[in-house]
This record gives C-alpha cells, sequence and structure tokens, in this order.
C-alpha cells in the first residue's frame, strides 16, 4: 500500500492510475493520522514552491518523521524540490530541508519551462532506476535543485546546463521528472520504488 | 538532450455518447476516425509524446463527456495529455487537470478575456496553461515598417498574421505573433499554433509564421496545419525551430504511423524519443 498525500496540489489521479497500473494499492489522503501510519509515502507536486510548503505545513512532521524512520518515500518533481533548504521560486519560505541545498531558476539559455522528454546520465546505481539505461522521461519545471552534496544526485539531465534528475539518499528518492507521465519507462521507475515498499 | 515532441490530435464530436473523432477534409466533409479513448491508447502505444483532445463542438453542456474521456484515457495511457475546445473558466481548467489531463489550451477564451491566462496560470501552472492560436495571413501590398504589426516575409510576398476565434468563424483583428507574446506575458506555458491557410491542406506547416512565433517567445511552440508527410515536420523543427508538430489525419488514417515519422525523422538527425 502506498500513500500519496494529498496537500491540495498536483495531478494525483495520474499517479494513483500509473500505480494501479504496476499493481499496486494506493490510498490518497490528507488525513495526517493516515499519514503518520503510512508505510511508504509518495509526495507529488505541481505549483509553487512556496504555496506548497504552506499547505504542507500540516504534514511536515510526519514526514520528517517518516524518513527518520528509514522508511521509504518518493518525491515527484516540485516533491522533489520541497526536500531542500530553500528555492529562489519562494526566497522568504524554507523547504523541508531534509536534503540540504538550494533551488534556483533554469538559467534562460534555452526556453524555460524545461518541457518535454529527455534522457539520463545515471550516476549511481540506484534502485529505482534498475533497468532504464538509455530511456526517456517526462520533464516539465522551471526551476532545478542544487543539493549541497553531491553524492546524492544519482542522476542528471542535460538541457543546456547539466541538472540532477533524480535524489537519492538511504530510503528516499526523488525524480525532477514525471514518471507517471513518462511511459513504459515510468512505471518501470514505479515499480522499481513499489518493490523496495515490500 | 531534450527531444522534438510528436503529438496526435484527436478532434472529438461528443455530440454521441462517448464522443467520437472526426477530422474535417479542408473544413467540408468530415470522416470518423475513431473512439477517443481506443485511439489515445493506440497512440500511446505507438509512442506518442502527447495527446491532444480537441472538442470541436466546444460546448459546456458535453463537459462531461470530455471528462469521462480523458478519465477513460488517463487509466492506461501515460504520457501528457491536453484538453481544449471549452474551456472558459479557471475552474474548468481545475475539472479537466482532476480527471486526468496535464493541460488545458484556450483561445476564445483567452482573447475575449486575457486576464484568463493570468488566473488560470496562477491556479493551476503556467505549465498547464497553453494558449491555442488560429492564425491567417492578410497580405501586404506595400509592406512598410509599422508598429502596430508583426510583418513577416513568406514565400509570395509578405504578410502579417491575424488571430481568429470560434474554430475559425470569427477574425479579431488582432496580431498572432503579438498576441503569443502578450500570452507568455501573462503567463501562458507554451502555444499551440495553427494555420488557417495551411489547415486540412497537407502541404505543409505554414513555416514563416513557426519560426516567427517560436523566435519571438521563450516558450515552447507547437506547429499544427498543413502537415501531410513526415519531411513537414522537419521543415517545422528546423527552418519553423517548434518545439513540438501536432498532426491528425496522417495518423488516424495509417498514412504514416507514428513510429515511421519519428524513424525519418531520426534519420534526419533530429532528436526524439524513439
Amino acid at each position: 500500500m502506498i500513500t500519496i498525500i494529498d496537500y491540495g496540489s498536483g495531478n494525483l489521479r495520474s499517479i494513483k492510475n500509473a500505480l494501479k497500473k504496476v499493481g499496486c494499492q494506493v490510498k490518497i489522503t490528507k488525513d495526517k493520522k493516515q499519514i503518520k501510519k503510512a508505510e511508504t509515502i509518495i509526495l507529488p507536486g505541481v505549483g509553487a514552491f512556496g504555496k506548497a510548503m504552506k499547505n504542507l505545513k500540516n504534514y511536515k512532521e510526519a514526514i520528517i518523521r517518516h524518513i527518520e524512520d528509514d522508511k521509504p518515500f518518493l518525491g515527484i518533481c516540485l516533491g522533489l524540490q520541497l526536500l531542500l533548504t530553500k528555492s529562489e521560486e519562494s526566497p522568504n519560505i524554507q523547504g523541508l530541508n531534509i536534503i540540504p541545498g538550494e533551488v534556483t531558476r533554469i538559467p534562460p539559455l534555452g526556453k524555460v519551462p524545461h518541457m518535454g522528454w529527455n534522457q539520463l546520465n545515471i550516476k549511481k546505481n540506484c534502485p529505482i532506476l534498475e533497468g532504464l539505461e538509455d530511456e526517456y522521461f517526462y520533464f516539465v519545471h522551471s526551476y532545478h535543485a542544487k543539493p549541497k552534496e553531491k553524492k546524492v544526485i544519482a542522476a542528471t539531465t542535460n538541457y543546456h546546463i547539466k541538472m540532477a534528475a533524480v535524489l537519492w539518499k538511504d530510503n528516499i528518492f526523488a525524480t525532477q521528472f514525471h514518471p507517471e507521465k513518462s511511459g513504459k519507462a515510468g512505471l518501470k521507475i514505479l515499480k522499481n520504488f513499489v518493490k523496495l515498499s515490500k | 538532450m531534450l527531444t522534438k515532441r510528436i503529438i496526435p490530435c484527436l478532434d472529438c464530436d461528443l455530440q454521441v455518447p462517448h464522443g467520437r473523432v472526426v477530422k474535417g477534409v479542408e473544413f467540408k466533409q468530415i470522416k470518423y476516425a475513431g473512439d477517443p479513448v481506443e485511439l489515445a491508447n493506440r497512440y500511446y502505444e505507438d509512442g506518442a509524446d502527447e495527446i491532444v483532445f480537441l472538442d470541436i463542438t466546444a460546448s459546456h453542456e458535453r463537459r462531461e463527456t470530455m471528462i469521462h474521456v480523458v478519465e477513460a484515457t488517463t487509466e492506461n495511457v501515460f504520457v501528457p495529455i491536453c484538453v481544449g475546445g471549452g474551456i472558459r473558466k479557471p475552474e474548468d481548467f481545475v475539472k479537466m487537470l482532476k480527471a486526468g489531463a496535464d493541460k488545458c489550451s484556450v483561445n476564445t477564451a483567452a482573447i475575449k478575456n486575457p486576464e484568463l491566462i493570468n488566473e488560470a496560470s496562477e491556479i493551476v501552472g503556467s505549465q498547464a496553461c497553453v494558449v491555442a492560436i488560429d492564425a491567417k495571413r492578410r497580405y501586404l501590398e506595400n509592406p512598410r515598417e509599422s508598429d502596430e504589426r508583426f510583418i513577416v516575409e513568406v514565400e509570395d510576398g509578405y504578410c502579417w498574421y491575424e488571430c481568429s476565434i470560434y474554430g475559425g468563424r470569427e477574425f479579431t483583428g488582432i496580431d498572432a505573433i503579438e498576441w503569443a507574446i502578450e500570452c507568455q506575458e501573462r503567463g501562458a506555458g507554451e502555444i499551440l499554433l495553427t494555420s488557417m491557410d495551411r489547415d486540412g491542406t497537407k502541404k505543409g506547416y505554414d513555416i514563416p509564421l513557426t519560426r516567427a512565433v517560436s523566435e519571438n517567445v521563450d516558450i515552447p511552440v507547437i506547429a499544427s496545419g498543413g502537415v501531410g508527410e513526415p519531411e513537414h515536420m522537419y521543415e517545422a523543427f528546423t527552418s519553423g525551430k517548434a518545439d513540438a508538430a501536432l498532426a491528425a489525419s496522417i495518423f488516424h488514417f495509417n498514412e504514416y504511423p507514428i513510429p515511421t515519422v519519428k524513424r525519418y525523422l531520426k534519420d534526419k538527425g533530429i532528436s526524439v524519443r524513439l
């Protein structure tokens, strides 16, 4: 059973459908108690950093506890960025600070947002990336994460510059792209993640 | 490297239960192309990078039918879905996104009330807010410097491009390129650019139009209208500087299936997802 935190942002139906497709049971919830009890959490996210952090306020403690208990966690897109300390998008608002570092705007060397299908440069033998060399994933974002510790970057992607695409630290996984919108390769990532939670 | 996107467009007539995909041939004859959900599934399996549903009836009463189409499609289709036609209020964006769509496109409603772009992009994010522009060439006898019009050199003279609304039935006097720039400033995340002169002709996209818009905005541009063969997509991506190419009939009637198109583009050096 995977618990998706519903904090008022994001396209939850797509993630639910994709998890169902890989044979996983899903619970979408706003209830703090359910989140505290969850074995596995997915933090989705579309929208602005500051607004998301405000909506996430009540769940912050439960998320941090979940991570400290070393239970599997997957952040998607903004759900990745929220793990960092702060973002240029909302300079006065603190992130979850689970992965120290900053989120900055993609430099205007090309069109922003970085929107479309791109490949990964896989740096680490990350369990959710198993069997996924040379695949394409669907990205749509205007900001990118710069973790302080480079070793948490499991994969990067190239869009004029090299950007973090997958973060991995212990049982915390996060993708800048949308696995639920990345065709069969994306489903494979979710399947790999679901396997970890069993 | 970011790939160029190939996007099948499903024009949906929602006046029958579950809707049906249709394609107008030069605006007159209407050909029936299939069931929206089934076609979307086929294109997903074929490697479509994104799928556009366009409600050509664009009526508020059929909203529920479109929602069902999106819900049923996203159970098995895991690429971005864009819905256009009949989107008028920020709430319409929210409803479609809740049903599983990723983006909504607006044309008429945005021209009538440009604030809609600001409001919608504020609520659902720029990435979900696509502005569709239907542009028609207006040739000029004596092209002179003009502050009001963005003048483009085309193969047979000079023209500016006028925005049309209500599916091409009404003209607005608005300059399409200036409007595209304004849309970006207001928060649009993408421009779906259709050439009315080329739509249905199979003579190729309007390349000067595509290039003019693409060079003047910093958001992605989807070329649309007129594709008849894969080479036209190659032109749209190279001379036209488009980020994505939309097509309908070449896919519906199996003239050029998506894998054939992508293989052709890849062989010519275009970065595509295979």
